[in-house]
């Protein structure tokens, strides 16, 4: 029925989901990976500039300077996006933007901004977590499993 | 010294990698943004407990500690570093012991952009 459908424009047996599926152009995916790739890359490498200035300056060690590195990438994120520039780009770099620790900050600014009209306690408070809380919950649940193997096969 | 230079090459791919599969994942799945993330965190927490992900971020700096995958790696390690001071409540106690430097900083400074901005568009 499917090979029927890919024929005739308007099988009557295709599902709406099948006509739909059909006309939906196919997503650049070997562009989207490439970009993801380049963008990924060049905010790692600007995370790695940040952590070779708190190692060498600040006197961090290598394992030390994680963190605080982590902390800059975050407000370099909230920054550009509270100049609305980091959405847009969002929209050019996809997973690019999204998976380094800048794009969970960024979802968190951009949910707390727009939820602002709705007040500082519901609107903000509330939905600050909409879309970086699954992260959370998911790690911590994760993590706790995680470590609690660990421990019984090494400590046990 | 060319060691020095070669953890932002490997910084580079690393990190491109990680969110090329990301992109991947995005674009041959139905799942949304969100969930990609969440695999990714989850990823990174079994990772540690495998003991991979620590020579990663040797190998690849900020390649590997800037991805939201070591959100789950770093939970993981706050976790067992509790854990073995003060045994197994330090689960709890300890997981996030790590991560309080990227989460809060994302809290405060979210606050702030809501403060001081308005959405853009």
């Amino acid at each position: 029925m499917a090979t029927k459908a890919k024929a005739k424009p308007l099988d009557p047996n295709a599902t709406y989901k099948q006509l739909v599926d059909k006309h939906r152009p196919a997503r650049p995916m070997f562009k989207n990976t490439v970009r993801a790739f380049i963008v990924g890359g060049c905010i790692c490498v600007i995370g790695q500039l940040v952590q070779m200035f708190f190692i060498r300056v600040a006197g961090f060690s290598q394992t030390d300077a994680a963190n605080p590195t982590v902390a800059v990438m975050i407000l370099l994120s909230v920054i550009l996006t509270a100049f609305g520039v980091y959405d847009k780009f969002a929209q050019w770099a996809g997973a690019g933007s999204a998976v380094p620790v800048t794009g969970f900050a960024n979802t968190m600014a951009a949910a707390a901004m727009e939820h602002r009209s709705e007040g500082w306690v519901t609107g903000v408070g509330g939905n600050m977590f909409k879309l970086a809380g699954p992260v959370i919950v998911y790690g911590v649940v994760s993590a706790f499993f995680v470590a609690l193997v660990r421990y019984i096969i090494f400590h046990v | 010294m060319a060691g020095n230079w070669m953890i932002f090459i490997w910084a580079f791919l690393v990190g491109g990698g990680i969110c090329a599969i990301g992109q991947i994942l995005l674009d041959t799945t139905k799942l949304s943004p969100g969930h990609i993330m969440v695999i990714l965190v989850v990823a990174g927490s079994v990772l540690d407990g495998l003991g991979l992900y620590d020579p990663l971020v040797k190998f690849a700096g900020a390649g590997a500690t800037v991805p939201i995958t070591s959100f789950g790696n770093s939970l993981v390690h706050g976790a067992l570093a509790e854990a073995d001071k003060h045994g197994l409540i330090g689960i709890i106690t300890g997981i996030f012991e790590v991560t309080s430097a990227g989460v809060s900083a994302a809290i405060l400074f979210a606050f702030l952009a809501a403060v001081i901005a308005r959405p853009k568009g």
